[in-house]
């Protein structure tokens, strides 16, 4: 076989990129009239990011340069370390707990009434387009600073995503075992403890392991309002400039949360046997 | 089955069933200790809780607008219309636009450097093991810091304003993704790419023409995954003032202009469930696209 006859079995393959695939170049086309369009939309200029990034010499610098270090107050990033924890910790933990009700009340399997679901579903969809941060924000006018607000937060925006997995756990579960306890006159409550909790169990208690994790990086963040934990300690030291200790703030951190990841993911190996 | 069986069916099925309550309530008391050892850490006591729980109702009756349903529709002038409700529109509606214009700038240049890195960061097309412990760890960091630590540095660096934000989210983003995206080349099938190899295609065409079609609709899946998360994002970046909605809405939460509080969250929720809703409806066809 020749070329030739190569080209000729497979024509479509051999045409060139513009007739092959019009829609690459149009998309790329598209996408660089974007970049045209945000560069003045946003009056975006290079001499001052430039200014910007010089600036940040000194910064760079202390990040590595770490002055007294042993007259920092260790004490209270220790406290902001653990208040992380213990507000990640609460709030999965009541989050979870409120999602059970709420997850089932959303899924098919177990209300059959349509309004229900979609007034619970949409609720869900409401409380998960408001950012976590947001609702620190309003938790902090209503309860002061601190870390209970925090908690709050957490809890409140994990029960939207939460309830919505859990949710979606009970709808994909297998409808025999649910058919068999039915078929064989079992009440609504027991066929719902062992048609359908043992099977979705597992699923709930890994995707509130998962959320834990993700809890412990966003309750890092909390603080910048107000709400408790390492984040305000770190978000101080940055206002202050101290970007050294905020640098090292930041280090512990990621030694922190790459210790709940490791952690997290032997515990659903070990009890889940993912 | 003789009785011996049953009983012993019955024996093991006693001794599972023992096991499995010890182990339960083993972690039972290991939960009851994690909660009252973090309630202690966070000074949760039931007085705040139950003080702060009417003035949260009454915070929230606050920020509900009085709609008065005879002049719902009259004009700005006249309270209790939808109008006075949202006589700020005009403004909410560009920084709402600016919003999504962070969130889209950041999430292309992301997904770009997260793409070029990608290769050097997955285990089977890394040209050199040097550069793949690099970028991997590299990536681990700009994915570990939240993007609105980025932002408060940005910010003092750059001053106040949407660019700022935008590089904070490209390079949470980039963090992100590149991991994201490696891992589906990890995942990828090796026989295209061994296939252009043996008929001496160097790395840059094995990565164009044995990888990239393979692995394109996931990585475009992720994008838009993204996509959907620095929306969100973007709206709180303002509140350390690095441009966007949330700069106004953290200025109306603490002034206590309390109507206009729900009607920015409302015009975000919005924005927020109709990118989802088409984000996703994007990504279905994509990947059903792929199966066919």
């Amino acid at each position: 076989m020749t070329d030739k006859d190569i080209t000729l079995l497979h024509p479509k393959i051999f045409l060139p990129l513009w007739r092959r695939s019009p829609w690459v170049i149009i998309f790329s086309l598209i996408t660089v009239l974007y970049l045209l369009f945000s560069i003045n939309y946003f009056n975006f200029s290079f001499t001052q990011l430039l200014q910007g990034f010089g600036r940040m010499k000194p910064i760079l610098r202390s990040m590595i340069v770490w002055n007294d270090f042993l007259s920092w107050n260790f004490n209270s990033i220790a406290i902001g370390m653990l208040q992380t924890l213990a507000m990640a910790f609460l709030g999965t933990i009541a989050a979870s707990i409120i999602s059970i009700p709420l997850g089932l009340m959303a899924s098919r399997k177990v209300i059959e009434s349509s309004l229900t679901r979609f007034i619970i579903r949409r609720f869900l969809d409401f409380i998960r387009g408001v950012d976590i941060l947001i609702w620190a924000l309003i938790f902090v006018r209503a309860f002061g600073l601190g870390p209970l607000s925090g908690v709050l937060a957490i809890f409140v925006a994990d029960t939207g995503t939460l309830s919505k997995l859990y949710s979606e756990a009970a709808d994909n579960a297998d409808n025999k075992q649910i058919e068999g306890l039915v078929s064989s006159g079992s009440t609504k409550i027991a066929t719902l403890r062992f048609g359908l909790m043992p099977q979705v169990m597992p699923i709930f208690i890994s995707q509130s392991l998962y959320f834990f994790e993700s809890n412990s990086r966003s309750a890092v963040i909390l603080g910048i309002v107000g709400a408790g934990g390492i984040g305000l300690q770190l978000s101080e030291r940055m206002k202050a400039q101290y970007w050294d200790q905020a640098f090292f703030i930041i280090l512990l951190i990621l030694i922190m949360v790459a210790i709940i990841d490791r952690l997290s993911r032997a515990l659903r190996e070990k009890f889940i046997g993912e | 089955m003789t009785k011996a069986t049953a009983e012993n069916h019955n024996k093991e099925l006693n001794r599972l069933l023992n096991k499995r309550r010890l182990w339960n309530f083993f972690l039972a008391i290991i939960i009851i200790i994690g909660i009252l050892l973090s309630s202690s850490v966070v000074d949760v006591d039931s007085s705040r809780l139950l003080n702060g729980l009417p003035r949260l109702g009454d915070y929230i009756s606050q920020i509900l607008p009085q709609l008065d349903s005879q002049s719902l529709f009259l004009n700005s002038q006249i309270e209790g219309s939808l109008s006075y409700w949202y006589f700020n529109l005009p403004k909410y509606i560009k920084l709402l636009f600016e919003t999504f214009n962070m969130a889209l700038l950041a999430t292309i240049l992301g997904s770009t450097f997260a793409l070029l890195l990608s290769f050097l960061a997955a285990r089977n097309t890394s040209p050199n093991s040097f550069l793949y412990y690099l970028v991997r760890r590299s990536l681990e960091f700009f994915r570990g810091v939240p993007e609105i630590i980025f932002a408060i540095l940005f910010v003092w660096a750059l001053g106040i304003g949407p660019i700022a934000g935008i590089i904070a989210m490209t390079l949470h983003t980039t963090g992100s993704l590149g991991k994201l995206f490696s891992e589906v080349h990890e995942n990828s099938d090796n026989k295209t790419r061994e296939a252009l190899k043996a008929s001496g295609g160097n790395w840059f065409s094995e990565m164009r023409f044995g990888l990239l079609p393979q692995v394109l609709p996931n990585l475009i899946s992720y994008a838009l995954l993204r996509f959907e998360i620095n929306i969100r994002a973007s709206t709180i970046l303002g509140f350390v003032g690095a441009g966007g909605i949330g700069q106004e809405l953290y200025l109306v939460i603490n002034f206590n202009y309390y109507e206009e509080v729900s009607a920015i969250i409302l015009m975000i929720i919005l924005t927020v469930v109709s990118i989802d809703l088409f984000s996703e409806y994007l990504r279905k066809n994509i990947i059903e696209a792929d199966n066919d």
